[in-house]
């Protein structure tokens, strides 16, 4: 007794098995820009001599996880460290005159 | 009446013109460099509250903020942590270089009761020079490799030279160069400005919570704060030089410190040692 397996059925398996390595580019490409936002911005931070060591290790941490094929967890670890890295340059920024307020007169 | 009507209009333009000039002009006095005025200001803060503290002990640092501490410091400097470096520093300054020379031949009256005048202004330079640096300059000048600027070699030569300074009083120049007057701003700017992720300040643990605890430490008050290094601390299991005390303090506020002796360090090692001028100096120190 062999089944049949409906030609429509099998038409779909071959379109996502195409597809596959596709939407693994996809994700590789998403964290490749993430990676390089969150870099460029942690530049940014030290040219304002305060990169902050939280920026530094989640980039570590999205190396690592695009190393192992896990490319959302980098991408969302990557979009971290560009959120730290941005904290790091308003607070550079701000401090510029707000360290007034602590000084003492 | 066309008169007293021009009387106004003039007198109106007058006070807007007199206004927009106010306006434009930087906020005036308070921006003024005047480390004489800050000087006065932060032993006044630190005298005020805590008046119970001698002055010239707030360079004992936690010692001073706590009875059961200072007694078991009392007690440690029986015996203190930092006497082997001491001995190590006495026995390096005196030993020549290759070349025959020694550390006495780089700085005034051979190097001895002087770490009170240092961090200094050199005019040619431009720039503030620290102890730490002077000695890695002289090591150089007469062809020996540098130190390490945070341990070791560098902190028992320094604690050496505390160590001949003891109960001299802090004195440190500010030239009327206006490029001595900005590292000296540049320096208070960094000791105020809030920096890595924790969003802290020198100031913040050494203005806002001296005495308190941070875990298990006691902090230190930032009078007198660099008039005990280079220290042992417990927590090192070693000696530190000052440069030691500003990374680590970054590190601690998740912030990537900078490199050892860069600008912002010798600055802010220039702004808090005039502003504790006049206290003894009491290093080498020892701290938990």
């Amino acid at each position: 007794m062999r089944t049949a397996i409906p030609k429509s059925a099998l038409v779909l398996a071959l379109l996502a098995a195409a597809a596959l390595p596709a939407f693994a580019a996809g994700a590789e490409d998403d964290y490749k820009a993430a990676y390089a936002a969150a870099e460029a911005a942690n530049k940014e931070a030290a040219k304002l001599r305060n990169q902050w060591t939280t920026t530094a290790s989640t980039l570590a941490a999205a190396k690592k996880a695009a190393e192992a094929g896990e490319f959302d967890k980098a991408t969302a670890s990557a979009k971290e460290a560009e959120a730290l890295a941005k904290a790091s340059i308003f607070q550079a920024t701000s401090e510029k005159t707000r360290w007034r307020d602590m000084e003492i007169r | 009446m066309r008169l007293r009507s021009a009387i106004y209009l003039a007198s109106a333009a007058a006070a807007f013109a007199a206004l927009s000039l106010a306006g434009a002009l930087p906020s005036g006095a308070a921006d003024k460099v005047d480390p004489v005025a800050d000087a006065k200001a932060f032993k006044k803060f630190f005298t005020d509250k805590f008046p119970k503290v001698k002055l010239e002990d707030f360079v004992n640092g936690p010692y001073s903020m706590n009875e059961d501490l200072y007694r078991q410091w009392q007690e440690k400097e029986q015996f203190p942590p930092y006497e082997f470096s001491l001995e190590m520093g006495k026995e390096m300054f005196s030993k020549p270089f290759k070349n025959g020379k020694t550390y006495a031949d780089c700085f005034p009256n051979g190097g001895i009761g002087i770490r009170q005048n240092y961090p200094i202004f050199d005019d040619k330079e431009g720039k503030v020079i620290t102890l730490e640096l002077a000695l890695n300059r002289c090591r150089e000048a007469n062809g020996e490799q540098p130190y390490s600027y945070v341990k070791d070699e560098m902190a028992a030569l320094t604690a050496y030279m505390a160590f001949t300074s003891r109960g001299k009083p802090m004195d440190i120049k500010i030239p009327d160069d206006p490029r001595a007057l900005a590292a000296y701003e540049n320096g208070k700017e960094y000791f105020y400005t809030r920096r890595g992720q924790l969003n802290f300040s020198c100031a913040t643990c050494h203005v806002q919570s001296p005495g308190e605890r941070i875990r298990a430490e006691i902090l230190a008050p930032a009078l007198g704060i660099v008039n005990a290094m280079p220290i042992y601390r417990s927590e090192w299991s070693g000696m530190g030089t000052t440069s030691r005390r500003f990374v680590t303090c970054n590190s601690q506020i998740r912030g990537v410190p900078l490199s050892p002796q860069d600008d912002e360090y010798r600055n802010v090692e220039y702004y808090l040692s005039y502003v504790s001028n006049g206290l003894p100096i009491s290093g080498p120190g020892a701290r938990p």
